[in-house]
């Protein structure tokens, strides 16, 4: 079986990560119950009436996808699979209140068409003429890493030799309403300096895009190599170290192997408690890194945990404001990831230098 | 030739009937499902035509033993009533006991509840369990949930029209991998006032019977269903000693890369996925037996589908049929339901007519089968076409 290898990635997020020249060189600093993505200039990378059509979430998906490919130094993949647990949830909304308010009449149909949770993948795959393999996978926590698990499979059977995975998910003004009322965005305004030691329930919604080429080859551009990927609908609390050691296992490695673990803590009071039961025992001695504090959680958070465990290989350091811990690491050479939403839809991934 | 995947249990809920055996029946008698809307209060309704499950959602709760208090959407229901059915008919006892996957597909989700309760969520506490169930993944979480499945992979297409064409395609992929053991995959989409109103406004909802296939097709029905089909590996199938309903032989992905909703004029994406899968499978065209086409009935996808078959199959296009006509077009299900039609096909050696069919296509002279005929059938090949420019074909065998 061939090896698989990041070679390039793109991240559009509520921090400004656009430019892989950085490394979270500056870092800012969100209030709110929800943090927005910074946006690239997106005419250098959607011809302006294009990009008039498409709402933020296709933008920032089709920029990402664009990012990658340079980096990749790529014009053509051989498949494209995205990942999105909401999907355009903005053009959602305006077909769906159009609908409601104006009981079924002078509708048009453009919301409709940019509704369907494959738009983002269908435009990429149009904007690049790529008739190959598309997929579309839509599973709350585990809508990426149902697509990284694609790509790896593809790629390790030698099916394709470059594949664009990516994903994305977009703020939107009606689901962000009532995800307060039920309490899984926060009561109060957070910042990204406390969330993570916030003692109240919920946590704060975010939005963004990351995408990476993966590819059985490596070359000059290569961050990483994507060792494992696992999901799991269900965990308890306490089958998640047991499962976390197997994990490890399986892939002959013990928990001392590990030089860093990248954790989805999101602030929530109820649900945070997955990631304590890992970083309090199992990983007490290994350096933390959680990222939700800076750009908030939803769905398709978790690929930027891949985004800056691929940036820390390759640039052999860590932003302070990424760690939660501080332990003495000479190298990092392997990173364990683990994430999941609301006790549901579980994901161990694991990546090395390479 | 390559190895197919082992199919040992399936499992619907369609317009023509609850089960397996209603399916079968409704089929074989040539009775549709189509009718005017029932369940839905829309200013369409004497306008469009669709595909009902009789069922009330109450009456699939009670079918489901949940307690009033559930927050499962239409589609989540109408996925574990079909999900249920497979593993039953797959004799499958225990589901722990080997390890066990699910795929499922929709393009619906949740949207039936958010659609009633859009703004009523913010005045009234009364529905607003149902807020978390919106998204896509939460109906497949919850078939896992009635099917025992726990701490496994677990996941969610959404490829629009393609989706469980592509949800049968990764479980095989996940089996021949050894990845998995067994892996339950298909797809659930109910009814909703959002996909009425957006086909609406694309202009392809027909106002009568949809007719596949015919030089003055009006566009489609739109239906509701569930299915579900149980993969197995071989050495499960033969530990178990499991009768086995056929294979899923072959597969193949494409996208048209040609526009966001219509297909290109010679489907070239189409083509590309039927020569796909005919690779996958091993087989050359004249190795099919019968193709159950996507054949929706919209003016594009006929044509579009038409001439690709014709490009795939040259002058011996097999004999091929769409059963949409029965059943409308059941979106990201429809591909699974299919596919159960083809298992039935294969296992009766009957083909299903293309019912409502009147007058020839002018762009082309291939025909639908338009009586129920009796032929051995070794191969079906299934076609599933999507927005987004989603193509997929899937072949399935009666022996390996």
């Amino acid at each position: 079986m061939k090896k698989v290898y990041i070679n390039s990635i793109a991240s559009i997020s509520p921090q400004k990560t656009f430019d892989n020249s950085e490394f979270l060189d500056e870092v800012i600093i969100h209030e709110d119950q929800v943090f927005f993505a910074i946006e690239p200039v997106y005419k250098e990378y959607i011809p302006p009436a294009a990009a008039r059509r498409m709402a933020k979430g296709i933008k920032m998906g089709v920029a990402a996808s664009k990012i990658a490919l340079q980096e990749a130094n790529l014009e053509q993949v051989d498949a494209i699979i995205t990942g999105t647990g909401m999907g355009c949830l903005r053009d959602s909304e305006k077909f769906l209140s159009g609908i409601i308010d104006n009981n079924e009449q002078f509708l048009t149909p453009t919301s409709f068409i940019q509704s369907t949770h494959n738009t983002v993948g269908g435009q990429i795959a149009l904007e690049l003429q790529c008739k190959g393999y598309n997929f579309t996978y839509v599973h709350d926590s585990n809508s990426f890493e149902s697509a990284l698990l694609d790509a790896k499979l593809q790629l390790e059977l030698e099916e394709a030799e470059h594949i664009l995975i990516g994903g994305v998910d977009e703020l939107a003004d009606h689901t962000t309403k009532l995800n307060k009322i039920i309490h899984h965005i926060k009561d109060e305004k957070a910042s990204s300096n406390n969330l993570l030691d916030s003692k109240t329930k919920g946590t704060v919604f975010g939005e963004g895009a990351n995408f990476f080429v993966l590819s059985n080859k490596k070359q000059a551009s290569t961050y990483a190599e994507v060792v494992s990927v696992k999901i799991f609908n269900t965990l308890s609390q306490n089958e998640l170290a047991e499962t976390a050691s197997n994990f490890l296992k399986e892939n002959n490695l013990t928990v001392e192997a590990i030089d860093a673990i990248v954790l989805g803590n999101n602030g929530d009071v109820e649900f945070d408690r997955f990631y304590n039961e890992l970083s309090s025992k199992l990983f007490s001695n290994t350096q933390q890194v959680c990222y939700k504090h800076l750009i908030g959680e939803f769905n398709t958070a978790s690929p930027f945990g891949i985004w800056l465990a691929s940036k820390t290989l390759k640039t052999q350091s860590i932003p302070s404001v990424l760690k939660r811990n501080d332990k003495n690491t000479s190298s990092l050479n392997t990173i364990l990831l683990y994430n999941q939403y609301r006790g549901e839809n579980h994901s161990f991934t694991l990546l090395k230098s390479c | 030739m390559s190895q197919g995947v082992a199919i040992t249990g399936m499992g619907i809920i369609s317009a023509i009937g609850n089960n397996v055996a209603e399916n079968f029946r409704s089929l074989v008698e040539g009775k549709k499902g189509i009718s005017r809307i029932s369940k839905i209060n829309t200013i369409h309704k004497d306008a469009i035509m669709v595909g009902e499950i009789e069922y009330t959602n109450s009456q699939l709760e009670l079918l489901l033993g949940l307690t009033p208090n559930n927050n499962y959407s239409r589609t989540g229901l109408l996925g574990a009533i079909a999900a249920k059915e497979a593993v039953a008919n797959a004799g499958i006892k225990n589901i722990a006991t080997y390890k066990t996957g699910l795929i499922s597909a929709t393009s619906v989700g949740g949207m039936d509840m958010t659609e009633q309760y859009y703004y009523d969520y913010l005045e009234h506490e009364t529905h607003r369990r149902y807020i978390a169930s919106h998204h896509a993944g939460d109906s497949t979480q919850k078939i896992a949930e009635q099917l025992g499945i726990n701490k496994s992979l677990v996941t969610t297409i959404s490829t629009a029209c393609s989706s469980a064409a592509n949800a049968i395609m990764l479980g095989a992929r996940l089996i021949k991998s050894g990845q998995l053991d067994r892996v339950v995959v298909g797809g659930s989409d109910c009814m909703s006032k959002f996909t009425i109103n957006g086909f609406k406004t694309l202009m392809i909802l027909s106002d009568t019977y949809n007719t596949p296939f015919d030089e003055n097709r009006k566009g489609l029905n739109l239906g509701e269903a569930a299915a579900f089909l149980v993969l197995e590996s071989d050495a499960v199938a033969k530990v178990e000693n499991k009768p086995i309903l056929g294979y899923v032989k072959g597969y193949g992905n494409a996208n048209d890369a040609f526009h966001q909703t219509a297909s290109s004029d010679h489907g070239d994406g189409a083509t590309l996925a039927m020569e796909k899968a005919l690779q996958v499978a091993g087989y050359t065209p004249k190795d099919i037996d019968y193709i159950n086409a996507h054949g929706t009935a919209t003016g594009n996808n006929d044509l579009s589908e038409g001439r690709a078959i014709i490009r795939v199959f040259g002058e011996e296009v097999p004999d091929f049929s769409s059963t949409k006509a029965y059943t409308g077009h059941t979106l990201a299900a429809a591909g699974a339901i299919e596919a159960v039609y083809s298992i039935l096909a294969l296992q009766n050696n009957v083909i299903f007519p293309n019912l409502n069919f009147k007058t020839q296509m002018n762009e082309f002279n291939i025909t639908p089968q338009l009586e129920l005929k009796e032929k051995t059938l070794q191969t079906v090949m299934s076609n599933s076409f999507g927005f987004g420019g989603n193509c997929s074909t899937v072949i399935f065998s009666k022996n390996q």
